[in-house]
Protein backbone atom coordinates (compact mmCIF):
# COMPACT_ATOMS: atom_id res chain seq x y z
CA UNK A 1 0.00 0.00 0.00
CA UNK A 2 1.26 3.49 -0.87
CA UNK A 3 2.39 5.66 2.05
CA UNK A 4 0.94 8.83 0.57
CA UNK A 5 -1.60 9.76 -2.08
CA UNK A 6 -2.90 12.85 -3.84
CA UNK A 7 -6.45 11.56 -3.46
CA UNK A 8 -7.93 8.80 -1.29
CA UNK A 9 -11.34 7.48 -2.33
CA UNK A 10 -13.34 5.62 0.31
CA UNK A 11 -15.71 3.01 -1.13
CA UNK A 12 -15.41 0.45 -3.93
CA UNK A 13 -18.95 0.64 -5.29
CA UNK A 14 -20.04 2.12 -8.58
CA UNK A 15 -19.56 5.70 -7.40
CA UNK A 16 -16.11 5.27 -5.87
CA UNK A 17 -14.83 3.32 -8.87
CA UNK A 18 -16.32 5.84 -11.30
CA UNK A 19 -14.74 8.77 -9.45
CA UNK A 20 -11.39 6.92 -9.46
CA UNK A 21 -11.60 6.26 -13.20
CA UNK A 22 -12.67 9.79 -14.08
CA UNK A 23 -9.98 11.40 -11.91
CA UNK A 24 -7.34 9.14 -13.47
CA UNK A 25 -8.58 10.13 -16.92
CA UNK A 26 -8.07 13.76 -15.93
CA UNK A 27 -4.43 12.98 -15.28
CA UNK A 28 -4.43 12.53 -11.51
CA UNK A 29 -1.50 10.20 -10.87
CA UNK A 30 -1.48 9.12 -7.27
CA UNK A 31 -4.93 7.86 -6.33
CA UNK A 32 -5.74 5.15 -3.80
CA UNK A 33 -9.21 3.59 -3.52
CA UNK A 34 -10.01 1.76 -0.29
CA UNK A 35 -12.75 -0.82 0.02
CA UNK A 36 -13.85 -2.39 3.30
CA UNK A 37 -14.72 -5.73 1.66
CA UNK A 38 -14.67 -6.64 -2.05
CA UNK A 39 -15.61 -4.41 -4.99
CA UNK A 40 -19.39 -4.13 -5.42
CA UNK A 41 -20.01 -5.62 -1.94
CA UNK A 42 -22.14 -2.65 -0.88
CA UNK A 43 -25.35 -1.57 -2.54
CA UNK A 44 -23.97 -1.69 -6.07
CA UNK A 45 -23.69 -5.48 -6.24
CA UNK A 46 -27.12 -5.92 -4.68
CA UNK A 47 -29.08 -3.53 -6.82
CA UNK A 48 -31.71 -3.98 -9.50
CA UNK A 49 -29.39 -2.21 -11.94
CA UNK A 50 -32.23 -0.54 -13.78
CA UNK A 51 -31.21 2.46 -15.86
CA UNK A 52 -34.01 5.00 -15.90
CA UNK A 53 -34.22 8.46 -17.40
CA UNK A 54 -37.91 9.00 -16.62
CA UNK A 55 -37.28 11.08 -13.50
CA UNK A 56 -39.13 13.99 -11.96
CA UNK A 57 -36.35 16.52 -11.35
CA UNK A 58 -34.12 18.16 -13.94
CA UNK A 59 -30.92 17.11 -12.25
CA UNK A 60 -31.89 13.44 -11.96
CA UNK A 61 -33.00 13.48 -15.61
CA UNK A 62 -29.80 15.15 -16.78
CA UNK A 63 -27.44 13.00 -14.73
CA UNK A 64 -29.18 9.77 -15.74
CA UNK A 65 -29.35 10.77 -19.40
CA UNK A 66 -25.65 11.67 -19.44
CA UNK A 67 -24.88 8.41 -17.67
CA UNK A 68 -26.86 6.31 -20.16
CA UNK A 69 -24.73 7.85 -22.91
CA UNK A 70 -21.54 6.96 -21.05
CA UNK A 71 -22.64 3.38 -20.26
CA UNK A 72 -22.78 2.76 -24.01
CA UNK A 73 -19.04 3.13 -24.40
CA UNK A 74 -17.67 2.28 -20.94
CA UNK A 75 -16.96 -1.41 -21.61
CA UNK A 76 -15.02 -0.74 -24.76
CA UNK A 77 -13.29 2.41 -23.54
CA UNK A 78 -11.84 0.63 -20.50
CA UNK A 79 -10.97 -2.54 -22.39
CA UNK A 80 -13.19 -4.54 -20.03
CA UNK A 81 -15.56 -5.78 -22.72
CA UNK A 82 -19.33 -6.17 -22.68
CA UNK A 83 -21.02 -4.74 -19.59
CA UNK A 84 -24.43 -5.95 -20.81
CA UNK A 85 -26.09 -2.57 -21.23
CA UNK A 86 -29.48 -3.22 -22.82
CA UNK A 87 -31.71 -0.28 -23.71
CA UNK A 88 -34.81 -2.41 -23.63
CA UNK A 89 -36.94 0.24 -21.98
CA UNK A 90 -38.83 0.96 -18.79
CA UNK A 91 -42.56 0.44 -18.63
CA UNK A 92 -44.01 2.44 -15.73
CA UNK A 93 -47.57 1.44 -14.99
CA UNK A 94 -50.12 3.38 -12.96
CA UNK A 95 -53.38 2.22 -11.44
CA UNK A 96 -54.52 5.61 -10.18
CA UNK A 97 -55.45 8.69 -12.25
CA UNK A 98 -53.74 11.02 -9.75
CA UNK A 99 -50.51 9.13 -10.16
CA UNK A 100 -50.94 9.33 -13.93
CA UNK A 101 -51.30 13.11 -13.71
CA UNK A 102 -48.15 13.39 -11.64
CA UNK A 103 -46.14 11.32 -14.10
CA UNK A 104 -47.58 13.32 -16.99
CA UNK A 105 -46.07 16.44 -15.44
CA UNK A 106 -42.71 14.68 -15.28
CA UNK A 107 -42.97 14.07 -19.03
CA UNK A 108 -42.78 17.82 -19.58
CA UNK A 109 -39.43 18.01 -17.79
CA UNK A 110 -38.19 14.88 -19.58
CA UNK A 111 -39.15 16.15 -23.03
CA UNK A 112 -37.51 19.52 -22.41
CA UNK A 113 -34.28 17.60 -21.77
CA UNK A 114 -34.60 15.37 -24.82
CA UNK A 115 -35.68 12.17 -23.08
CA UNK A 116 -37.85 10.16 -25.51
CA UNK A 117 -40.51 9.03 -23.00
CA UNK A 118 -44.23 8.92 -23.70
CA UNK A 119 -47.58 8.06 -22.18
CA UNK A 120 -49.36 5.00 -23.58
CA UNK A 121 -52.64 3.17 -23.01
CA UNK A 122 -52.88 -0.17 -21.20
CA UNK A 123 -53.52 -1.79 -24.61
CA UNK A 124 -50.30 -0.34 -25.95
CA UNK A 125 -48.53 -1.56 -22.83
CA UNK A 126 -49.73 -5.06 -23.75
CA UNK A 127 -48.15 -4.70 -27.17
CA UNK A 128 -44.81 -4.05 -25.49
CA UNK A 129 -45.16 -6.75 -22.80
CA UNK A 130 -47.83 -9.17 -24.09
CA UNK A 131 -48.34 -10.98 -20.77
CA UNK A 132 -48.71 -7.87 -18.57
CA UNK A 133 -52.00 -7.81 -16.65
CA UNK A 134 -53.91 -4.63 -17.51
CA UNK A 135 -56.73 -5.15 -14.95
CA UNK A 136 -57.26 -1.81 -13.25
CA UNK A 137 -54.35 -0.21 -15.08
CA UNK A 138 -54.97 3.46 -15.76
CA UNK A 139 -52.05 4.25 -18.06
CA UNK A 140 -48.42 3.49 -18.66
CA UNK A 141 -45.27 5.40 -19.51
CA UNK A 142 -42.55 4.05 -21.72
CA UNK A 143 -39.01 5.10 -22.56
CA UNK A 144 -37.12 2.83 -24.94
CA UNK A 145 -33.74 4.31 -24.02
CA UNK A 146 -34.06 3.22 -20.41
CA UNK A 147 -32.85 -0.25 -19.61
CA UNK A 148 -30.65 -2.50 -17.58
CA UNK A 149 -26.97 -3.28 -17.13
CA UNK A 150 -24.77 -5.74 -15.27
CA UNK A 151 -23.75 -3.93 -12.05
CA UNK A 152 -20.76 -6.17 -11.31
CA UNK A 153 -19.28 -5.83 -14.77
CA UNK A 154 -19.89 -2.08 -14.74
CA UNK A 155 -18.06 -1.65 -11.43
CA UNK A 156 -15.18 -3.82 -12.62
CA UNK A 157 -14.99 -1.88 -15.88
CA UNK A 158 -14.56 1.37 -13.91
CA UNK A 159 -12.03 -0.38 -11.67
CA UNK A 160 -10.06 -1.79 -14.60
CA UNK A 161 -10.04 1.60 -16.34
CA UNK A 162 -8.80 3.20 -13.13
CA UNK A 163 -6.14 0.58 -12.42
CA UNK A 164 -4.79 0.68 -15.97
CA UNK A 165 -4.27 4.42 -15.43
CA UNK A 166 -2.34 3.84 -12.21
CA UNK A 167 -4.98 3.89 -9.46
CA UNK A 168 -4.20 1.56 -6.56
CA UNK A 169 -7.29 -0.35 -5.38
CA UNK A 170 -7.09 -2.03 -2.00
CA UNK A 171 -9.75 -4.53 -0.97
CA UNK A 172 -10.61 -5.79 2.51
CA UNK A 173 -9.16 -2.67 4.06
CA UNK A 174 -11.66 -0.54 6.01
CA UNK A 175 -10.92 3.09 6.72
CA UNK A 176 -11.08 3.52 10.48
CA UNK A 177 -10.25 7.21 10.88
CA UNK A 178 -9.40 10.41 9.07
CA UNK A 179 -6.91 12.79 10.69
CA UNK A 180 -7.32 16.50 10.18
CA UNK A 181 -6.06 19.74 11.56
CA UNK A 182 -8.36 22.73 11.35
CA UNK A 183 -9.61 22.79 7.77
CA UNK A 184 -6.86 20.48 6.46
CA UNK A 185 -7.03 16.73 6.12
CA UNK A 186 -3.65 15.15 6.91
CA UNK A 187 -4.12 11.39 6.59
CA UNK A 188 -6.46 8.43 6.27
CA UNK A 189 -6.08 5.61 8.77
CA UNK A 190 -6.90 2.08 7.62
CA UNK A 191 -6.66 -1.38 9.13
CA UNK A 192 -3.54 -1.92 7.03
CA UNK A 193 -1.86 1.37 7.95
CA UNK A 194 -1.93 5.08 7.38
CA UNK A 195 -1.87 7.02 4.09
CA UNK A 196 -0.81 10.65 4.08
CA UNK A 197 -3.16 12.74 1.98
CA UNK A 198 -4.96 16.06 2.02
CA UNK A 199 -7.86 15.01 -0.22
CA UNK A 200 -10.61 12.49 0.52
CA UNK A 201 -13.65 11.44 -1.51
CA UNK A 202 -16.44 9.94 0.56
CA UNK A 203 -18.13 7.36 -1.67
CA UNK A 204 -19.04 5.02 1.16
CA UNK A 205 -22.69 4.70 0.13
CA UNK A 206 -24.98 3.60 2.95
CA UNK A 207 -22.02 3.87 5.34
CA UNK A 208 -21.12 7.45 4.38
CA UNK A 209 -22.29 8.80 7.74
CA UNK A 210 -19.64 6.79 9.57
CA UNK A 211 -16.96 8.30 7.34
CA UNK A 212 -18.44 11.77 7.87
CA UNK A 213 -18.14 11.32 11.64
CA UNK A 214 -14.40 10.74 11.22
CA UNK A 215 -14.09 14.41 10.23
CA UNK A 216 -16.66 15.61 12.73
CA UNK A 217 -19.49 16.02 10.20
CA UNK A 218 -23.02 14.70 10.27
CA UNK A 219 -24.24 13.70 6.81
CA UNK A 220 -28.03 13.59 6.41
CA UNK A 221 -28.09 10.22 4.64
CA UNK A 222 -29.89 7.19 6.03
CA UNK A 223 -29.57 3.57 4.94
CA UNK A 224 -32.92 2.07 3.93
CA UNK A 225 -33.08 -1.68 3.45
CA UNK A 226 -34.46 -2.98 0.17
CA UNK A 227 -34.97 -6.66 -0.57
CA UNK A 228 -34.81 -8.34 -3.93
CA UNK A 229 -35.04 -11.80 -5.47
CA UNK A 230 -34.21 -13.56 -8.70
CA UNK A 231 -35.89 -16.50 -10.40
CA UNK A 232 -34.52 -19.37 -12.43
CA UNK A 233 -33.67 -18.40 -16.02
CA UNK A 234 -36.39 -18.53 -18.65
CA UNK A 235 -36.10 -17.99 -22.34
CA UNK A 236 -35.89 -14.30 -23.10
CA UNK A 237 -39.45 -13.01 -23.28
CA UNK A 238 -39.64 -9.62 -21.58
CA UNK A 239 -37.74 -6.58 -22.81
CA UNK A 240 -38.44 -3.68 -20.49
CA UNK A 241 -38.31 -3.21 -16.75
CA UNK A 242 -41.92 -3.26 -15.53
CA UNK A 243 -42.29 -0.82 -12.69
CA UNK A 244 -45.49 -0.10 -10.82
CA UNK A 245 -45.94 2.81 -8.47
CA UNK A 246 -49.09 1.19 -7.10
CA UNK A 247 -47.10 -1.90 -6.07
CA UNK A 248 -43.89 0.02 -5.33
CA UNK A 249 -42.18 -2.68 -7.33
CA UNK A 250 -39.95 -3.35 -10.31
CA UNK A 251 -39.53 -6.54 -12.34
CA UNK A 252 -36.87 -7.07 -14.99
CA UNK A 253 -35.76 -10.08 -16.99
CA UNK A 254 -31.96 -9.92 -17.05
CA UNK A 255 -29.87 -11.17 -20.01
CA UNK A 256 -29.08 -14.38 -18.15
CA UNK A 257 -32.84 -15.13 -18.25
CA UNK A 258 -33.82 -14.77 -14.59
CA UNK A 259 -36.51 -12.35 -13.47
CA UNK A 260 -35.13 -9.88 -10.95
CA UNK A 261 -37.70 -8.17 -8.73
CA UNK A 262 -37.99 -6.05 -5.65
CA UNK A 263 -40.19 -3.57 -3.88
CA UNK A 264 -39.72 -0.83 -1.32
CA UNK A 265 -41.35 -0.98 2.08
CA UNK A 266 -42.02 2.60 3.20
CA UNK A 267 -42.07 1.60 6.88
CA UNK A 268 -38.59 0.17 6.80
CA UNK A 269 -36.52 1.42 9.78
CA UNK A 270 -33.47 3.44 8.74
CA UNK A 271 -30.48 1.31 9.58
CA UNK A 272 -28.07 -1.18 8.07
CA UNK A 273 -29.78 -4.56 7.97
CA UNK A 274 -28.88 -7.34 5.56
CA UNK A 275 -31.51 -9.79 6.75
CA UNK A 276 -34.04 -10.95 4.21
CA UNK A 277 -37.18 -12.80 4.93
CA UNK A 278 -40.31 -14.67 4.12
CA UNK A 279 -42.60 -11.66 4.45
CA UNK A 280 -40.88 -9.88 1.58
CA UNK A 281 -41.02 -13.04 -0.48
CA UNK A 282 -44.72 -13.50 -0.02
CA UNK A 283 -45.54 -9.86 -0.78
CA UNK A 284 -43.23 -9.77 -3.76
CA UNK A 285 -44.59 -13.01 -5.17
CA UNK A 286 -48.13 -11.61 -4.92
CA UNK A 287 -47.20 -8.38 -6.63
CA UNK A 288 -45.33 -10.21 -9.37
CA UNK A 289 -48.00 -12.81 -10.06
CA UNK A 290 -50.63 -10.06 -10.21
CA UNK A 291 -48.70 -7.93 -12.70
CA UNK A 292 -47.22 -10.74 -14.76
CA UNK A 293 -49.40 -13.84 -14.19
CA UNK A 294 -47.08 -16.13 -16.18
CA UNK A 295 -44.56 -15.82 -13.37
CA UNK A 296 -46.66 -18.05 -11.12
CA UNK A 297 -44.94 -21.20 -12.36
CA UNK A 298 -41.46 -19.73 -12.23
CA UNK A 299 -39.22 -20.71 -9.34
CA UNK A 300 -37.28 -18.17 -7.36
CA UNK A 301 -33.68 -19.17 -6.70
CA UNK A 302 -32.11 -16.46 -4.55
CA UNK A 303 -33.02 -13.50 -2.38
CA UNK A 304 -30.90 -10.90 -0.65
CA UNK A 305 -31.02 -7.39 0.78
CA UNK A 306 -29.14 -4.13 0.34
CA UNK A 307 -29.62 -0.44 1.03
CA UNK A 308 -30.67 2.75 -0.64
CA UNK A 309 -28.70 5.65 0.78
CA UNK A 310 -31.44 8.21 1.19
CA UNK A 311 -30.87 11.97 1.38
CA UNK A 312 -33.64 14.30 2.60
CA UNK A 313 -34.75 15.17 -0.95
CA UNK A 314 -33.89 11.90 -2.68
CA UNK A 315 -31.14 13.48 -4.77
CA UNK A 316 -27.37 13.03 -4.66
CA UNK A 317 -25.15 15.14 -2.44
CA UNK A 318 -22.09 16.09 -4.46
CA UNK A 319 -18.92 18.13 -4.06
CA UNK A 320 -17.04 19.90 -1.28
CA UNK A 321 -18.24 20.85 2.21
CA UNK A 322 -18.03 24.29 3.84
CA UNK A 323 -16.26 23.09 7.02
CA UNK A 324 -13.17 21.40 5.56
CA UNK A 325 -10.88 21.70 2.53
CA UNK A 326 -10.69 18.92 -0.05
CA UNK A 327 -13.32 16.67 1.51
CA UNK A 328 -15.56 15.66 -1.37
CA UNK A 329 -18.96 14.00 -1.11
CA UNK A 330 -20.22 11.57 -3.76
CA UNK A 331 -23.19 10.01 -2.02
CA UNK A 332 -26.83 10.08 -1.00
CA UNK A 333 -28.33 9.20 -4.38
CA UNK A 334 -30.83 6.53 -3.38
CA UNK A 335 -30.81 5.16 -6.90
CA UNK A 336 -27.22 5.96 -7.57
CA UNK A 337 -25.93 3.11 -9.65
CA UNK A 338 -27.54 4.43 -12.82
CA UNK A 339 -26.07 7.88 -12.09
CA UNK A 340 -22.52 6.67 -11.46
CA UNK A 341 -20.79 7.48 -14.79
CA UNK A 342 -21.92 11.08 -14.83
CA UNK A 343 -21.35 11.63 -11.10
CA UNK A 344 -17.77 10.39 -11.49
CA UNK A 345 -17.24 12.80 -14.35
CA UNK A 346 -18.80 15.77 -12.53
CA UNK A 347 -16.81 15.14 -9.35
CA UNK A 348 -13.57 14.89 -11.33
CA UNK A 349 -14.34 18.14 -13.15
CA UNK A 350 -15.15 19.88 -9.87
CA UNK A 351 -11.98 18.61 -8.18
CA UNK A 352 -9.85 19.69 -11.13
CA UNK A 353 -11.28 23.20 -10.81
CA UNK A 354 -12.92 23.03 -14.23
CA UNK A 355 -16.34 24.20 -15.22
CA UNK A 356 -18.66 21.23 -14.60
CA UNK A 357 -20.73 19.76 -17.46
CA UNK A 358 -23.84 20.17 -15.28
CA UNK A 359 -24.43 22.74 -12.51
CA UNK A 360 -23.61 20.39 -9.62
CA UNK A 361 -23.32 23.17 -7.08
CA UNK A 362 -27.09 22.98 -6.63
CA UNK A 363 -26.51 19.43 -5.32
CA UNK A 364 -24.03 20.58 -2.69
CA UNK A 365 -24.65 19.72 0.98
CA UNK A 366 -25.25 23.42 1.54
CA UNK A 367 -28.71 23.18 -0.02
CA UNK A 368 -30.09 21.70 3.19
CA UNK A 369 -28.93 24.60 5.38
CA UNK A 370 -30.35 27.04 2.85
CA UNK A 371 -33.60 25.09 2.59
CA UNK A 372 -33.18 24.67 -1.17
CA UNK A 373 -34.35 21.09 -1.41
CA UNK A 374 -35.35 19.75 -4.80
CA UNK A 375 -37.56 16.83 -3.99
CA UNK A 376 -37.60 13.73 -6.18
CA UNK A 377 -40.81 11.79 -5.71
CA UNK A 378 -40.36 9.07 -8.32
CA UNK A 379 -38.38 6.61 -6.20
CA UNK A 380 -39.64 3.03 -5.93
CA UNK B 1 -7.30 -32.74 -19.57
CA UNK B 2 -7.73 -29.34 -21.19
CA UNK B 3 -8.72 -26.68 -18.62
CA UNK B 4 -11.35 -25.47 -21.07
CA UNK B 5 -13.18 -28.75 -20.60
CA UNK B 6 -13.02 -28.87 -16.83
CA UNK B 7 -16.27 -27.51 -15.47
CA UNK B 8 -16.13 -26.15 -11.93
CA UNK B 9 -19.73 -24.95 -11.89
CA UNK B 10 -22.01 -27.02 -14.09
CA UNK B 11 -25.11 -24.87 -13.61
CA UNK B 12 -23.38 -21.81 -15.01
CA UNK B 13 -20.76 -23.48 -17.27
CA UNK B 14 -17.81 -21.99 -15.44
CA UNK B 15 -14.56 -23.69 -16.38
CA UNK B 16 -11.13 -23.96 -14.78
CA UNK B 17 -9.73 -22.04 -17.75
CA UNK B 18 -12.11 -19.13 -17.07
CA UNK B 19 -11.17 -19.19 -13.39
CA UNK B 20 -7.46 -19.07 -14.24
CA UNK B 21 -8.06 -16.20 -16.68
CA UNK B 22 -9.74 -14.16 -13.93
CA UNK B 23 -7.00 -14.98 -11.43
CA UNK B 24 -4.32 -14.08 -14.00
CA UNK B 25 -6.04 -10.71 -14.53
CA UNK B 26 -5.55 -9.94 -10.83
CA UNK B 27 -9.04 -10.72 -9.58
CA UNK B 28 -8.38 -13.06 -6.68
CA UNK B 29 -11.34 -12.45 -4.36
CA UNK B 30 -13.77 -15.37 -4.55
CA UNK B 31 -16.67 -13.01 -3.86
CA UNK B 32 -15.66 -11.03 -6.95
CA UNK B 33 -15.02 -14.14 -9.03
CA UNK B 34 -18.53 -15.39 -8.19
CA UNK B 35 -20.09 -12.15 -9.42
CA UNK B 36 -18.07 -11.90 -12.59
CA UNK B 37 -18.35 -15.55 -13.61
CA UNK B 38 -21.77 -16.44 -12.11
CA UNK B 39 -20.02 -19.52 -10.66
CA UNK B 40 -22.05 -20.78 -7.64
CA UNK B 41 -25.05 -18.64 -8.68
CA UNK B 42 -27.06 -21.36 -10.44
CA UNK B 43 -30.06 -23.36 -9.28
CA UNK B 44 -27.95 -25.72 -7.14
CA UNK B 45 -26.97 -22.68 -5.04
CA UNK B 46 -23.30 -23.54 -5.22
CA UNK B 47 -23.73 -26.71 -3.22
CA UNK B 48 -21.44 -28.72 -5.45
CA UNK B 49 -19.11 -26.11 -6.85
CA UNK B 50 -18.42 -23.65 -4.07
CA UNK B 51 -15.74 -25.72 -2.37
CA UNK B 52 -14.32 -26.82 -5.70
CA UNK B 53 -13.82 -23.24 -6.84
CA UNK B 54 -12.43 -22.19 -3.46
CA UNK B 55 -9.95 -25.06 -3.60
CA UNK B 56 -8.69 -24.03 -7.04
CA UNK B 57 -8.29 -20.41 -5.89
CA UNK B 58 -6.39 -21.58 -2.80
CA UNK B 59 -4.06 -23.70 -4.96
CA UNK B 60 -3.44 -20.80 -7.34
CA UNK B 61 -2.71 -18.33 -4.52
CA UNK B 62 -0.79 -20.90 -2.52
CA UNK B 63 -3.08 -20.26 0.45
CA UNK B 64 -5.21 -22.45 2.66
CA UNK B 65 -8.95 -22.82 2.02
CA UNK B 66 -9.74 -20.92 5.23
CA UNK B 67 -8.01 -17.83 3.85
CA UNK B 68 -10.34 -17.66 0.83
CA UNK B 69 -13.30 -15.23 1.04
CA UNK B 70 -16.02 -17.78 0.37
CA UNK B 71 -19.49 -16.42 -0.39
CA UNK B 72 -22.37 -17.33 1.90
CA UNK B 73 -25.22 -19.55 0.74
CA UNK B 74 -28.31 -17.53 -0.13
CA UNK B 75 -31.87 -18.65 0.61
CA UNK B 76 -33.81 -20.67 -0.46
CA UNK B 77 -32.33 -24.15 -0.10
CA UNK B 78 -34.59 -25.37 -2.92
CA UNK B 79 -36.17 -23.27 -5.67
CA UNK B 80 -39.91 -22.57 -5.05
CA UNK B 81 -42.59 -21.43 -7.50
CA UNK B 82 -43.72 -17.83 -7.07
CA UNK B 83 -47.34 -18.94 -7.40
CA UNK B 84 -46.92 -21.26 -4.42
CA UNK B 85 -45.44 -18.48 -2.33
CA UNK B 86 -48.08 -15.97 -3.39
CA UNK B 87 -50.71 -18.41 -2.17
CA UNK B 88 -53.47 -19.78 -4.39
CA UNK B 89 -56.26 -17.40 -5.25
CA UNK B 90 -55.39 -14.41 -3.15
CA UNK B 91 -52.97 -13.18 -5.77
CA UNK B 92 -54.47 -9.75 -6.21
C1 LIG C 1 -32.44 -3.94 -3.76
C2 LIG C 1 -31.87 -2.70 -4.39
C3 LIG C 1 -32.25 -2.34 -5.68
C4 LIG C 1 -31.72 -1.21 -6.29
N1 LIG C 1 -32.06 -0.92 -7.57
C5 LIG C 1 -31.44 0.08 -8.23
C6 LIG C 1 -31.66 0.29 -9.62
O1 LIG C 1 -32.46 -0.40 -10.25
N2 LIG C 1 -30.98 1.30 -10.23
C7 LIG C 1 -30.09 2.09 -9.54
O2 LIG C 1 -29.49 2.97 -10.16
N3 LIG C 1 -29.87 1.93 -8.23
C8 LIG C 1 -30.51 0.93 -7.56
N4 LIG C 1 -30.27 0.74 -6.21
C9 LIG C 1 -29.43 1.71 -5.48
C10 LIG C 1 -27.95 1.51 -5.78
O3 LIG C 1 -27.58 0.20 -5.48
C11 LIG C 1 -27.10 2.48 -4.98
O4 LIG C 1 -27.61 3.78 -5.00
C12 LIG C 1 -25.68 2.53 -5.54
O5 LIG C 1 -25.18 1.23 -5.74
C13 LIG C 1 -24.78 3.33 -4.65
O6 LIG C 1 -23.45 3.16 -5.08
P1 LIG C 1 -22.27 3.59 -4.15
O7 LIG C 1 -21.02 3.31 -4.89
O8 LIG C 1 -22.50 4.96 -3.66
O9 LIG C 1 -22.45 2.68 -2.85
P2 LIG C 1 -21.98 1.19 -2.54
O10 LIG C 1 -22.08 0.31 -3.71
O11 LIG C 1 -22.68 0.77 -1.30
O12 LIG C 1 -20.44 1.38 -2.25
C14 LIG C 1 -19.96 1.91 -1.05
C15 LIG C 1 -18.80 1.05 -0.62
O13 LIG C 1 -18.12 1.66 0.46
C16 LIG C 1 -17.58 0.65 1.25
N5 LIG C 1 -17.28 1.21 2.55
C17 LIG C 1 -18.15 1.65 3.49
N6 LIG C 1 -17.50 2.10 4.57
C18 LIG C 1 -16.18 1.95 4.31
C19 LIG C 1 -15.00 2.22 5.06
N7 LIG C 1 -15.04 2.73 6.29
N8 LIG C 1 -13.80 1.93 4.50
C20 LIG C 1 -13.74 1.40 3.24
N9 LIG C 1 -14.84 1.12 2.50
C21 LIG C 1 -16.03 1.39 3.04
C22 LIG C 1 -18.68 -0.40 1.28
O14 LIG C 1 -18.18 -1.67 1.62
C23 LIG C 1 -19.22 -0.33 -0.15
O15 LIG C 1 -18.65 -1.30 -0.99
C24 LIG C 1 -30.79 -0.39 -5.58
C25 LIG C 1 -30.39 -0.75 -4.28
C26 LIG C 1 -30.92 -1.90 -3.69
C27 LIG C 1 -30.45 -2.28 -2.32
Amino acid sequence: MRKSADVVIIGGGSLGCSVAYNLAKKGYKNIVLLERKYLSSGSTGRCGAGIRQMWGTEMNCLISRGSAEMFKTLGEETGFGDIEFRQSGYLLTTYDPKQTERLKKNLLIQHKLGIPSHMITPQEAKEIVPFVNTDGMDAAFFCQEDGHINPFKTTFAFAKGAQDLGVEIIRYNPVTDIKYNGRKITSVVTEQGEILTDTVVNAAGAWCKNVGKMVGLSHPVEPERHQILITEPLESSMGPMVMSFAHDSYIQQVPHGGFLMGYGNPNEPKRINFNHGWEFLEQMAQKAVFQLPILKDVRFVRQWAGHYEISPDGQPILGPVPELDNYIMALGCGKGFMLSPMIGKLIAEKMAGEETSLPIDILSIERFAKGELIVETGVV
Amino acid sequence: MDEKNIYLCRCENFTLKELHDLLDSGITSMEEIKRLSRGTMGPCQGKTCRDLIAKEIAIYLNKSMSEIDMPTYRAPVKPIKLGEIAGGDKNA
